[in-house]
């Protein structure tokens, strides 16, 4: 059955991917790890040893960014989803035709601009000299300028206006495909609007609630930006943590470590949500 | 909670509300950028000193307008030299990949599947870490053996675009196979029927069905390489691409300058996701 030239081409079509998954992901991979497990005993010599982790656990400043991070990372996502489904509800069930196609591309344009341009705009709205602060004095609700920036709650604002829209196409994408008539036979048999929610459309929304979740919580934990620029100084990120290690301590060791800790975590609760909801990955983000 | 289905009109009138409130939170951050790229003033914030465009035109310290700062639009080039490289490329290897996943069965492609769409959930920052170990490690090894340079491997303008290029192709592999599964095969089996070779028939029939996905997904790849930052940060050498160029400036403090740029990044990109949008809608 299989000629010749088939087989070639298959192999032709099969090179480019293994080229690229094994050079620029598999191995680096493997090079990260086997630094984040190697101790500098001297200049440029090197000992297998887990004093990189073992410096993780017992310094309190390390591990409690990193703990910091996911809780705000946690935070950050269920706040996303409890602000965007009532969005998602509305553009997929109370709009139709023109609008709903409107309201949807809305929500998009922010979202193909610069993350860095959206930081940006919170900058100026929230600093000292800032346009809320200027409003407020303006409205007389505050005396003096009032600085808003460099704090968890901006951190917050920011990485939940970051990552809103992943959080909503994927409820819009599931509610939408619930039949309208299944909350009408919820009404009819008596049902009151709290009992159909938690009863028809959360089940049914499910699997979009989980990939939104997963996917929110890993561009919360691994973003930089964000934190960094609404953050200040003292943001404590662990992004900002590796950063520091690799560029400005120039320790690549300790940075490898702290990386490949960032990167379990992110997999681990990956798998968890996909395990959950019993889903794939493959479904999951094929639907994003 | 449906249109059939009668609500009280104080509920509907704080639903609407709060939809509205959203929207402009949305809309605020974008808004206050544009804004203020018009302002005459040296600093992006109040008060309100009139209107100028001195911003983007500007010669005299110290307004210094996008099109004359030479540090910006360097850097515009950079990213723009990336953004090819990174498209051109993802797009070659995404085509080959969705041949490769739609067209044929082999042991181990449930798993390479699953591989191709793992760099979605690696973070940037690591993603950039991981190359950036990976190569230093090869070129010290290569340098010690031969005792040349090797310049290429370490952080600059090819890592970056491996670096991003590490990651788009995936969003570039799944935009072509979902194409090309609704491609019919009988239409190339008919140009084969009609003497077409192998190779013939794929260009002429299946490639110009694929291209409003490949177009698509060329765009979506330069937006995405234009505005990549995490992965970018890690590999960048003295050559930077417009975000870390901004991003240094932003930490310095920022002149209007930044928001002239981003203004005009915003209508560029908004620009671009609705061609790709346009592109995608024509595949029915």
């Amino acid at each position: 059955m299989v000629s010749d030239t088939s087989r070639l081409g298959f192999y032709l079509l099969l090179a480019p991917i293994l080229l690229w998954l094994i050079v620029l992901i598999i191995l680096p991979h493997i090079g990260l790890f086997i630094v984040s497990i190697s101790e500098k005993i001297g200049p440029r010599e090197y000992e297998t040893g887990f004093d990189n982790y073992a410096a993780f656990f017992t310094e309190p400043l390390y591990w409690r960014t990193f703990a910091r991070t996911a809780i705000m990372s946690i935070l950050a996502t269920a706040l996303t989803l409890i602000l965007g489904f009532p969005i998602a509800y509305y553009i997929a069930k109370l709009t139709r035709g023109r609008t709903k196609t409107t309201l949807f591309l809305m929500c998009m344009i922010p979202f193909w601009v610069s993350e860095l341009v959206r930081t940006f705009g919170w900058m100026i709205l929230l600093r000292e000299t800032g346009v809320i602060s200027n409003a407020l004095q303006y409205l007389g609700l505050i005396d003096g300028p009032v600085e808003m920036l460099y704090n968890d709650a901006a951190i917050m604002v920011g990485l939940v206006y970051t990552s809103i829209l992943f959080m909503v196409v994927p409820l819009v994408t599931t509610l939408d495909s619930l039949d309208d008539s299944l909350i009408e036979a919820g009404y009819d048999l008596g049902g009151t609007s709290t009992s159909i929610m938690r009863e028809i459309v959360i089940p049914h929304a499910m699997p979009g609630i989980v990939s939104g979740c997963i996917v929110v919580f890993m561009l919360s934990l691994g973003n930089y930006l964000t934190p960094i620029l609404l953050g200040g100084k003292d943001s404590l990120w662990f992004t900002g943590m590796i950063y520091t290690q690799f560029i400005t301590r120039f320790n690549w060791e300790l940075g490898s470590a702290f990386g490949f800790l960032l990167l379990a975590l992110s997999s681990l609760v990956v798998f968890a949500g996909l395990k959950l909801s019993r889903q794939s990955l493959t479904e999951t983000m094929g639907r994003t | 909670m449906i249109p059939t289905v009668p609500q009280p009109a104080f509920a509907k009138w704080c639903y609407r509300a709060y939809v509205t409130a959203f929207f402009v939170y949305l809309a605020l951050p974008l808004t206050v950028v544009c804004v203020f790229a018009f302002n005459n003033s040296v600093f992006p914030s109040l008060p309100w000193e009139g209107f100028t465009l001195a911003w983007f035109f500007g010669t005299e310290t110290p307004f210094i307008g996008v099109f004359h700062e030479r540090a910006i639009i360097r850097s515009i080039g950079t990213s723009a030299f990336v953004a090819m490289w990174v498209s051109g490329l993802a797009v070659a290897v995404g085509t080959c990949n969705a041949f490769l996943f739609v067209r044929h069965d082999f042991r181990g492609k449930g798993l390479l599947y699953m591989l191709m769409l793992l760099p979605l959930i690696i973070p940037g920052v690591i993603l950039g870490i991981s190359i950036l170990v990976f190569s230093s490690s090869v070129a010290n090894t290569l340098e010690d053996a031969t005792g040349l340079w090797f310049d290429g491997l370490r952080p600059g303008l090819i890592l970056v675009i491996l670096g991003q290029f590490s990651f788009i192709t995936t969003f570039a592999t799944l935009v072509i196979s979902a194409r090309l599964q609704k491609f019919d095969p009988s239409l190339e089996e008919a140009a084969l029927n009609l003497g077409a070779s192998k190779w013939g028939a794929i260009r002429q029939i299946t490639l110009p069905f694929l291209l409003p996905a490949i177009v698509a997904s060329a765009v979506v790849s330069v937006l995405m390489s234009f505005e990549n930052f995490n992965t970018t940060l890690m590999l960048v050498g003295s050559d930077s691409p417009l975000t870390i160029t901004m991003f240094d400036k932003l930490k310095q403090g920022s002149t209007p300058v930044l928001n002239a740029v981003s203004l005009l990044l915003i209508m560029i990109s908004a620009a671009l996701g609705m061609m790709s949008l346009l592109f995608q809608s024509r595949k029915r």
